[in-house]
């Protein structure tokens, strides 16, 4: 029998490392993945909830947010194929201008 | 008891490999600890009962997804990322505003009590065919408009990944 804080825990440290790598990171994929990280950290948070209001709502919304997260992980990852194409650069602090 | 030793093994594989992805520099190791966090997470799901979405996690975001990205750390030869001026003033400013954060996050959950239900395997109430039923009858309409979200998204990657002269060409042909 585990309390559902912990995984409320667990669910909030995914979320800050997220954040944390979102703002520390100069790698544009790697920003990415840190996006992908706070999703799960929120999908986990939804399944516990679930599961201490005994309602199946919760895992159907996190069906729905993996679904855009397929998505969003799909046009983002074309995106930057796109700018590596024109910058020749990974690194945000080189992409600062809408036009070259 | 036994729950909760498997909950923390699994959490701190979880943490460890969210860590790790903070800390190293390469992309490819960032990916890797990332397709670790997903893999404990699903076993997190499990813990809770919940097979489907355990199963979906697996397949979608540790496959899928995370093919995804390695392809395309591959495709562009992404190396080590190299640090600059600015990633230092956004690592003084974003690790304290990250800190105060985390902070609030962690004084609501432990101040308020009726967050200590205890959960359990098996707890969830239904199985993957409530789950199917819900998803077909009440959520029928998000259903369908998330086939329609990919089908978008599968066009949208398909333009902006393929190069301009190939555009232009298509379009030549067409006009």
């Amino acid at each position: 029998m585990i309390p559902l804080s912990y995984y409320l825990m667990l669910s909030g440290i995914l979320f800050v490392c997220g954040v944390l790598g979102f703002l520390i990171k100069r790698n544009i994929i790697t920003i990415f993945m840190s996006i992908e990280l706070m999703l799960n950290g929120v999908n986990l948070s939804f399944v516990a909830f679930a599961a201490h209001w005994h309602s199946l709502n919760g895992q159907v919304f996190v069906f729905f947010v993996m679904v855009v997260a397929a998505a969003e992980a799909a046009v983002g990852l074309a995106i930057i194929i796109a700018v590596y194409r024109t910058r020749e650069t990974l690194n945000v602090d080189q992409v600062n201008l809408l036009k070259l | 008891m036994f729950h909760l030793i498997l909950f923390l093994f699994f959490g701190a594989i979880c943490v460890a490999g969210a860590v790790n992805l903070l800390v190293q520099s390469h992309p490819i190791n960032s990916a890797l600890s990332l397709v670790v966090v997903m893999a404990s997470l699903a076993a997190e799901y499990l813990l809770l009962g919940a097979e489907f979405v355990a199963a979906v996690q697996v397949i979608v975001y540790a496959g899928a997804i995370m093919v995804l990205f390695l392809i395309t750390i591959m495709l562009l030869n992404a190396g080590k990322e190299e640090r600059t001026k600015s990633s230092r003033v956004a690592t003084l400013l974003g690790v304290p505003a990250v800190m105060i954060g985390a902070v609030l996050v962690a004084w609501t959950l432990l101040h308020r009590s009726n967050m200590q239900t205890p959960v359990h395997i098996g707890a969830l109430p239904g199985n993957v065919q409530d789950i199917a039923r819900l998803l077909f009858h009440d959520f029928l309409l998000p259903f369908e408009v998330t086939s329609v979200l990919i089908l978008i998204a599968i066009m949208g990657a398909v333009v902006l990944a393929s190069r301009p002269e190939a555009v232009d060409r298509g379009a030549r042909k067409d006009g």
